[in-house]
Formats: C-alpha cells, structure tokens, sequence
C-alpha cells in the first residue's frame, strides 16, 4: 500500500505540484487546453492569421477615432474625389473626407452590431433551444414550429421587414439581425441538448442526486458548447454581412456616419465614373472581417473536432 | 490458395507513419476455413482491407507478399484487383445496415454485382438476383428485392450482404466480425448459414473476429494476431487445449464458457481466492406485476408485461435477453430514471415504484439504488476528470465537502483498482477497461446496497471484461450489495450471478437457480439461447 | 411506395401552418409600426383627415383579432393594399416585377449549381489536389464576399475598365424594345418572339447580376457537395461496393453521388433563403426592376404596404421553394417521411 502510494506521488509530482487537489485540477485542464490551442494555431497557421487579424480589428475598434489621421466626417472642398495618395491612403470621397479614417473609425460601428446581434441571439436562443431539446414533447414541438415560421421567411428579407416595422435605427439593425438569427442557436442547442438527453453521462447524473437545471447547466451545456462556439464565429461573419447590407439599401445607419455598407453604397455611385476607391476599400474592410471570422470559425472547428474537416 | 508472406501495412497520419500490421505470414488451403483472432487494434480487419486492397486513404502495404491462386495482390493492377473483388475473393461486413446503399433497392444492389461480373445480363438480372437471394434462405425473395435495407433487421441485412458477396461464386470468402451487434440467436443463424454456404460450394473462407469461442467454431485454423503481428497458429482444439503462448493463454482463459469459476477467467497465477458472499433470506428488492406501455405510432407497445421477481439481500440476480426483450426498460424501471404504468416495486418493503422518476434524484433512497451503464465512455461526462466524476454523487447526494470528498475518492478508486494518478485525466485519455473502473467507483460512491448492472462489459475486450468480472465478484464479498446484472450472454451471467431471470417480449419466460437453468433449461427460447451461444472446446480448468 | 405518396401530401399539408404563421408574423409586423400605423399607412403627406380615413379603411378602429379576419379576408381576394407612392395596388405592382427578380434568381441558381456541384465532386475525389485548393479558396472567399460590393466592382472592371458589358441599368439597354410579354423572361419571351438581338441584349444585361449573385451561392454549395461526397466516400457502402468489384464510375456516381445529393438538395433550402436576399442587394446595384428594387425604394419613402406585401410575397415564395426541394428529396430518399424527416 505504502509503496503505489509513494509511487503515485511520484508520478504525479511534476504535473501537480500543490498539494490541495482540487484547485490544479482546473488549472490544469485550463493549461492543457491552451497547449493544445497553441499547437493547433502552430500547426494552423491560416487560423493563426485569422485571430491576429480579428486582434487588429478590436484594436482599430476600441482605438480608432484616437489614432486616424483626419476627422472622419471633416469635409475638404479643396480635395475632393482624390485618388489614393500619400496623404490620403485611401483617397478621400466627394465631400473631401478622408476614405482611410472613415474605414477605420466605421470597425467600432459594424462590430458592435454584430456583437450585440450575435450576443442576444446566442443568448435567447440558446436559453430556448437547452429547455426545448431537454424538455422535449410540447415546449419542444411549439418552439419547433415558431423558428418554422421564422426561417420560412427569407432571412434577410425578414429582417427587411423587421427594421421597416420597428423603425429605422441602429438598434432596430441590431434587434432584425439577432432575430433571424436565434432559430440557428436554438436548433443547435436543441440537437446538441436533445442528443445527450438520454446519453448515459446524463443519466448517470441524475442518479447521482443532479437536479434537472443542474444536469442542464452543468453537465449537457457545456458539453454543447464548442460546437455553438463555432457557429458564434461564423455568425458573426454573417451578421457583418447583413447589417452592411441593411444599411446599403438605406435602413439604419444614416449618413454621414460613417459605416462599411453605407460608405460602398454611396461609393458605388461614383463606381461608373472611375473612382474606385471610395467602394473598394470599405467593400475590402467588409470582406476581410468577414473573412477573419469565417476562418476563426473554421480553426475554431477544427480545434474542436478534428475528423469534421471539409 | 491464398499465399501471405512478410505482410506490412502501414497508415500515414498526422504523427508521422504507424504500423497496424508488422510482417505477418498464413496461408489458406482451398477449402480451409480459417479463423483470425485478436482483440481491438491488433490488425486483423486491416490485414483483410489489404489483401482486397481497399484500405482508406494514407494506408499501403509496405512489404511482402500477398499470392492468390499465382496472382500477385500486392502488384495487381486495379483494373484486375476489380475482375478478383467479388469474383474471387468476396467480402462480408460488420454493421450490415450500414454496408448496404441506403438508397438503393437491395436487388438492385445485387443486380449491379452480377453485371459487373457478367453473371448476368439485363434480361435475366432480376432473376438472377432473385435465386442469390434464395440462395441465402431469404424467404419471399421476389418480394425482399424491392426492400431498401431500411425496410429490413439487421439479421436480414446481413442476409442480403452475404448474398451479395456471394453472388458471383468466389473461391473465397472473408468475413469481417460478421456478428457484431446481432443478437445472439441471429448470430447464430447467420454463422450457420455462411458455414453451411461455403462447404456446400466449396470455398475458403476467412473469419476475422475477437471472439476465440466463436473462431474455435467455425474454424479449421486459427491464427492469433496481437499488435500486428501472429503470435501463435494452429488447430482450435489444440490452442484452446495447449496454448504455447503467452497471450494466447490468457485470451483462452478470458473466453467465457460453460464451466469454470470466475476466478478462471484470469491467467494463473493472478487467481487468488474468492471471498463467498453472503445471501440473506431477507427480500431486498422485490418487483411485483411491474408493466411498462409506450404509446407507440400503430398502437400501444408493451415493452415489459407484469413481471415479478424477487432479489434477496446480498444475491446476484442475472437477468438475460436479446434486444427488445425489455431487459432495458425494467432496469431503467428499478432505478427509478423510467416510471412505471403499473406494478410496484419494493426496496426493503417500501413501494418505490408510485414515486415519480423526475423526483426520485431527491429522494432519500436514491443513493442506496445505483447504477454501472453498458457503455462506459458514454456515461462518463467528456468534460469532467475522473476525479469530477466520482466525486459529484459525494457533493450531491452524500453532502460531502473539502478533504472528506478528496480522501473518499482516493479510497473509491483504489477500491476499484482505478490508478490514483490517473484520477486527473479526462475519458478521453483513459482506455476502456479504466473507464469502466471510473463507472464502477461512481455508483459505489453512495454506499448502494442495490446496484443494476447494465452489460459493463459489453463494450470491452475479452481480456479486459475478465478483470473487471472479477472485480465486480470482489466487490460483492467486500462490500455485500446486491447485483441485478443484466446481459445478453448466459456463459457471462452464469459466472457472476446466483439466481436467472430470462426474459422475452417483455415477459419472463424463466427463472431459478443459475445451475439449474444452464443445465436444465425449461423453455425452449433458453434453450435456444444456450445453444446460440459459441461453444469453445473444454479444457482442463486448472 | 403508397408510403411515400402519403408522406408527399403530409408534406404539403405541413406547409399551410407555416403560411399561416408567415400571415400572422406579418400581420404583428403590419401592427407593430411604432407611432400610430393609420399616420404610417396614409404617407408622408397626410392630413389628420385622410389619417381618419385611412384608419377607417384599413380597419385600425376595430378590435385586433377583426382586423386579423379583415386582413385574411384582404389576403385572400389578393389584396395588399394600395402603395402609397405610385397609387396602384401592391399586388399588381409585385406581379409586373416578379419576371425580373425569378428570371435573374433562376439563372443565378442554375449558373451555380453548374459550376459548383462538379467542383466540389472534383474536389471530393481529389483531396489535396490543385483543384480541391481551388475549392477551398473560392468557398472561403465566396462565403466572404457582401454581394452588393462584387457587383459594385464587377461594373467597375467589366463596364468601367474593359467595356464589354452594357451600362448597369436594368434588364434591357434603351435602344431595344421589350420583347412582347409571354412569360414576363425577357429570354424566353425573345426567343419565342424569334428577335435573337433582344434575346441577346437581354443576355448581356443579365450576365453581370446573374454572376454577382452566383458568386455567392456558389460557395455554399461546392462546400456541401464536398463535404458530402467525403462522407459518402468513407462510408461502409462504398466499402462494400469495392469489395465486390464494383467499377469505379458506377461507385462513384451511381453510390456516392446520389446518397450525397441528398444533403446538397437539404442545403439549397438555405442558399434560396441568402439568394433571395442577395436578389435585393444585387437589384439595387444593378437597377434590376424587380420586386427587390420595387421594396427598396418603398422603404426609402416610407411605403409601408408595399413593403409588407414584399416581404409576404417573398415568404410565400420561399415557402413554395422549400416544398419544392422536399418533393426533390423525396423522389431520390426511399426513406423520406419514414422516420424524423
């Protein structure tokens, strides 16, 4: 007895150095999973690119209008429709603004909208979804045939609809997005609930004395989480796309704010004279955020479950 | 016939290239049948896929030589390797279902193997289909050929793929674990027919599987394959009675069969003495007219109908069946996760069958009914360490908190014989046999004095069940619970448990006395299960 | 087989709860407008007068569930109301320009369908190769691309710098007349009227949107195709195909094919879904009068009516779309209707 117990001390010295037990425990896990995140980000390295260009994102977010040359809404009569130049990047618009700080400062813009969005449907959906696929029978069978209902309207001509009702405002962009997008959450939180359901980890919990909401809460959800995740990434690609949208055919955002689809909306009237510039830079900051998160959520994919590569 | 010398395959993966089979040598003399034996990750599957050359992607054989009937396999090009698929050398699978065309008429299916063959032309095809059907003792084949494989079980899918892979008359036929996930009689019933088959026409035939009773069986020849290599060939009688090597004689003594202890099961020299338990005359649970109906889609199904029996303090009670036999739902029943529609169950006299399931997490007997689960990776939570594991009944139900719960678990998992050290790892990072300690350490860890059982060992290898049969048996002498184990396998239930339940259609058809059922069954649907069952040749028990 | 047949009409019988709930989401967003909808619904130039008026109208003074009745009842003759902004009912507005948005969708589909289906199957059977690179650039970049900015730079290039395409404004240049209306596809209608110059002028003018909307659905297919045609090469059947000998087309077309299809088909439910909201966008850029054009500027001058009439005639026509695709499913899948499905 003394001698495995001695043995076992031995072995596990070097990777559990505390005595108390249950704190290296996490801290560990925590630490294996950052090892793995790194070797999968080195063996990655498009991924890898992709959480440095959503690092240069938030930066330009948070510390945009502090770090642009110019005031992005200052008009200049005496340089108007130039092209790009040494003193003005990206060229600068009909009224004179300078296209690059107006591409900069408009990151903050676009990525709290999607955030948000992205944030409340994760939420609300996740929150209907978990209840659904482990309640199961009519909780699940209504919620099923409200997100029918949802998705039988194309999405984005939903939230067409939604923000025409509601009224046009950045935050009516941000409800319509959120809304077209819970039935995504909720179906994938459902299949994943419903899957463990009756999965034997889950039974073994209930005899083990685990309330239903404590089986939910602590050993279903967190096991449904990697795969939501990865759809929290590439959601966020998708609810870029649909606000810029929003805002090209004239909801929401109003000029002279400056935002990408806004800013691609008023350069494509000057697209047939030549001037390019003013569509194709923000156009390119729109495409290369979406970009970053679609292949975030790739990595995020792999690094989550390796044999579902496409 | 068949020729293999120095066979090497290897796969590449993202660490670099790994060896499933290191240089293997057998031949198969036409008409032999024979048997390739090994558990989990030996390379017996993978030598097959490489003598059909079919393996997956990033796999190819590295060296030597596979001759068939004079044609090099290793070397052939892929044009003839497809002329040999079917027409020589045919394949039968494991998981039936799944190797079928999902969407495809399954006469179709063999409509497609005849014409690739040119067995058969457009005209004659759906005749030809037809008699390969019959052929396979498919009864209304005219009718089975517009089946698709969803319409059909899994015994009659397995049917249809031996029909296929014998359609074209190959001179041989491997058969891939031919039985797994079968039920036992279907098991059966497949076996023979593809042993009646291939005397009848002739053939050899390779039988790859992890079952030495079922090889044994079937089979003129054995090999044993461990870790990609053959450690020992020869006739069954002769391994099974005289087995040289090392590993051979543990996976025979690991083989489950009629006689011997449970004890037997491990190699000698491990086998110290059994402590006897102890059988009280006091009721400990006792199940009277428990019923369960489902309301099905074409009317309500009785999964389980009236049934009674009686488990006493300290007793082992087996309670054995095929799938659908409603062994689930009255386990599920006794442990309180499943309501009943009527019956009553009592747990020392008090009737805990009108308690609803959804409150029964709360309740003060819940710790005193636990439960082991048949698949062990399953029932561990993939996000909590074994530790996490055995430790949430103790939070949860034994109120235990701090350095109560870490001394506790330590004690549980030695009692379990699970490695103190490997207490911090995930499901993921332990083997099977381990996990199935983890399970087993959690249900001990509310103190039950009724634990069900529900195939612990379905899911592991021979050598591995061994061990955690014995365990179980210790634990009982130690701790004196009492077991409802519940099998599909009377040779595993008889070494483990006092007293038999056999159950059909929700029915019980038998019960008594292990001795007396094995040896002296009433009914004949135990007789059936008895007979299913492979029979290894006796040896000497030492 | 008879099995099946039912399973098809429980199909079509399951899309009538859906319409109605389309209805009533509509309806709540008729209702939900913020400030008063009769202020809304008479326009911006309205007195407190025709506000009344429009009020009385529409219904608004009475209870909400007989407005509902009412607005079922309007539903049912074809009423969507009057647009505010040019005066005529909104059906009849939609009906006109719903040639243009189903011509150019249609092509945009097919265009697709035909370059990324064999793509992804050529990238399946390849993996690692140049073409499955290729496959995987053009999904990671398609699913990136805002449709509106493809189409702003295709005019930029295509019309701007090389002049092979007409000016972007809508469906026929000025100089051809429009072909006499038949179908209301201006390539059909041409070909029909045998005028092979509008039939071709209408093509050029289609090229551009056509290809734009293309480039975005694109990636979603091949990637499914892809991704579906892997798992139906390492699944157990095509194993067995092998063993028996089977020869390599009849394995790869006849098994993996048809058994991958099944989720490309479930797929394109949602690509129509991002195609019919792409077709707005790509409307706009391209001054395509379709119904998506005809939404936008009803929502730039707050034309409430017209606006819910879009976005109902949309829903009823994605409805329809996603019945279509289930008929398609179940003719390939013998087990459609059989278990969850």
């Amino acid at each position: 007895m003394n001698k495995i117990l001695s043995s076992v001390a031995k072995t596990s010295a070097p990777e559990a150095p505390s005595p108390t037990i249950a704190i290296p425990t996490k801290s560990k896990a925590k630490s294996g999973a950052l090892g793995h995140l790194i070797y999968v980000l080195r063996e990655n390295p498009v991924t890898a690119l992709a959480f440095i260009m959503f690092g240069v994102m938030v930066i330009a977010a948070v510390f945009g209008p502090y770090i642009v040359p110019y005031d992005p809404l200052a008009t200049d009569s005496d340089s108007v429709l130039q092209p790009p130049s040494f003193s003005h990047w990206f060229g600068t618009d009909n009224l004179g603004r300078d296209v690059f700080s107006r591409v900069v400062v408009a990151t903050r813009l676009d990525l709290v909208i999607s955030v948000a969005a992205v944030a409340l449907s994760f939420m609300i959906g996740s929150f209907l979804g978990a209840i659904a696929g482990y309640r199961g029978g009519w909780t699940d069978i209504t919620l099923n045939r409200v997100l029918d209902t949802i998705m039988a309207f194309p999405l984005f001509v939903l939230a067409m609809g939604v923000v025409a009702a509601l009224g046009n405002s950045i935050a009516n962009i941000i409800y319509a997005t959120a809304i077209i997008n819970i039935p995504f959450y909720a179906r994938l939180v459902r299949a994943e609930v419903n899957i463990r359901r009756n999965a034997g980890f889950t039974l073994a919990a209930k005899l083990s004395g685990n309330s239903d909401a404590r089986i939910l809460a602590f050993h279903i959800f967190p096991n449904a989480l990697p795969p939501m995740m990865v759809q929290v990434s590439l959601n966020l690609g998708w609810a870029i796309l649909n606000a810029a949208g929003l805002s090209f055919i004239g909801l929401g955002v109003r000029p002279p704010t400056p935002e990408w689809g806004i800013m691609v909306a008023e350069g494509a009237n000057f697209i047939v004279s030549g001037e390019w510039w003013l569509a194709l830079f923000p156009g390119l900051s729109l495409m290369v955020a979406v970009l970053t998160f679609n292949l975030m959520g790739d990595g995020l994919r792999d690094i989550v479950d390796p044999r579902r590569r496409t | 016939m068949l020729s293999i010398k120095g066979l090497r395959v290897a796969f590449r993966t993202r660490h670099g290239e790994v060896n499933a089979v290191n240089g293997i040598d057998f031949d198969v003399a036409k008409g032999e049948r024979l048997g390739i034996v090994g558990e989990s990750g030996s390379g017996k599957s993978v030598t097959s896929y490489a003598l059909m050359r079919i393996l997956d992607a990033g796999g190819r054989i590295k060296a030597g030589d596979a001759i068939y009937s004079g044609i090099d396999l290793r070397n052939a090009s892929e044009r003839d390797m497809r002329d040999i698929r079917g027409r020589e050398i045919s394949m039968i699978f494991q998981n039936p279902r799944a190797a079928l065309n999902p969407i495809r008429k399954v006469g179709h299916q063999i409509e497609d193997v005849l014409r690739r063959h040119s067995r058969a032309t457009r005209h004659n095809a759906k005749t030809k289909a037809i008699e390969a059907l019959e052929a396979v003792k498919i009864r209304d084949a005219a009718t089975r050929y517009e089946a698709y494989p969803f319409e059909l079980s899994g015994g009659m899918c397995q049917r249809i793929v031996i029909a296929l892979a014998l359609a074209c008359d190959p001179k041989l036929i491997i058969a891939d674990e031919p039985t797994t996930g079968l039920d036992i009689t279907t098991q059966k019933a497949v076996m023979d027919l593809v042993d009646d088959l291939v005397r009848a026409r002739g053939m050899s035939s390779i039988l790859i599987t992890h079952d030495l009773g079922l090889a044994s069986q079937y089979c003129d020849r054995i090999v044993v394959m461990k870790d990609g290599l053959i450690v020992e060939a020869g006739d069954p009688v002769e391994l099974f009675t005289n087995p040289q090597h090392a590993y051979t004689r543990k996976l025979v003594h690991a083989t489950p069969r009629r006689i011997g202890t449970i004890r037997s099961l491990l190699p000698e020299g491990e086998r110290s003495d059994l402590e006897p338990h102890i059988i009280s005359e006091k009721p400990l649970i006792d199940v009277i007219n428990l019923s369960k109906t489902y309301q099905g889609k074409s009317g309500p199904v009785h999964a389980v109908k009236k049934i009674s029996f009686t488990i006493h303090e300290g007793e082992s009670v087996g309670l054995v069946g095929e799938s659908g036999c409603g062994k689930s739902t009255t386990s599920s029943m006794l442990v309180r996760l499943l309501d009943s529609t009527s019956g009553s169950i009592f747990y020392r006299g008090e009737d805990i069958a009108t308690l609803p399931a959804a409150d029964f997490a709360k309740h003060p007997l819940r710790p005193k009914i636990q439960m082991v689960f048949q698949d062990a990776t399953d029932s561990l939570n993939p996000r909590f360490t074994a530790r996490q594991a055995i430790a949430d009944p103790l939070y949860r139900l034994m109120g235990m908190r701090g350095d109560d719960v870490i001394e506790r678990t330590k004690e549980l998992a030695e009692m379990t014989g699970f490695p103190a050290h490997l207490l911090d790892r995930f499901p993921h990072q332990l083997s099977g046999g381990q996990k199935a300690r983890v399970g087993i350490a959690r249900a001990l860890a509310s103190e039950p004095d009724f634990l069900i059982l529900d195939e612990p060992t379905a899911a592991l290898d021979v050598s591995i069940q061994a061990l955690v049969l014995n365990l179980l048996a210790d634990l009982r002498s130690r701790l004196g619970i009492s077991y409802l184990f519940v099998s599909h396998d009377l040779n595993v239930v008889r070494l483990l448990c006092d007293h038999v339940i056999v159950m059909q259609n929700g029915s019980i058809v038998e019960s008594g006395p292990v001795a007396t059922v094995m040896e002296n069954p009433k009914h004949p649907y135990t007789c059936e299960l008895l007979s299913a069952a492979p029979q290894a040749p006796e040896r000497d028990i030492a | 087989m008879a099995a099946r047949g039912t399973s098809v009409l429980t199909r079509i019988a399951q899309a009538i709860p859906v319409l109605f709930g389309v209805i009533v989401i509509s309806f709540v967003l008729t209702r939900a407008l913020p400030g008063d909808p009769a202020v809304q619904f008479a326009g911006i130039m309205a007195t407190p007068e025709t506000i009344e008026e429009t009020r009385v109208k529409l219904g608004l003074d009475k209870p909400m569930p007989e407005q509902f009745v009412i607005y079922l009842g309007q539903l049912f003759q074809g009423d969507l109301g009057q647009s505010v902004s040019t005066g005529r009912p909104v059906v009849t507005e939609l009906a006109s320009r719903l040639p243009a948005s189903l011509e150019l969708t249609l092509s945009a589909l097919i265009l697709s369908c035909v370059v990324a289906v064999p793509l992804g199957v050529l990238a399946a059977t390849r993996p690692g190769s140049w073409i499955d690179q290729i496959c995987r650039l053009l999904v990671t970049m398609g699913v990136s691309l805002p449709t509106f900015f493809t189409g702003v730079m295709l005019i930029y290039i295509f019309y701007y710098l090389l002049g092979i395409s007409p000016s972007p404004l809508g469906r026929l240049d000025f100089v051809y007349l429009d072909p006499p209306h038949v179908t209301g596809f201006f390539l059909i209608d041409a070909a029909v009227d045998g005028d092979w110059e509008t039939w071709f002028g209408a093509l050029k003018q289609l090229v551009l949107p056509a290809v734009t909307l293309a480039l975005f659905t694109l990636a979603p297919i091949a990637r499914m195709t892809r991704a579906a045609m892997l798992s139906a090469l390492s699944s157990d059947y095509i194993r067995t195909a092998r063993a028996a000998g089977l020869g390599s087309g009849r394995i790869l077309y006849g098994y993996a094919f048809r058994n991958a299809l099944l989720p490309v088909v479930t797929t394109l439910g949602m690509v129509f879904s991002f195609v019919l909201g792409a077709n707005v966008l790509v409307e706009k850029v391209f001054a395509w009068p379709g119904i998506g054009s005809y939404a936008v500027e009803a929502l730039i001058v707050s034309d409430y009516a017209a606006v819910q009439g879009f976005v109902l005639s949309m829903a009823f026509l994605f409805v329809f779309l996603n019945l279509l695709i289930d008929l398609a499913y179940s003719l390939i899948d013998p087990r459609f209707g059989t278990s969850g499905k």
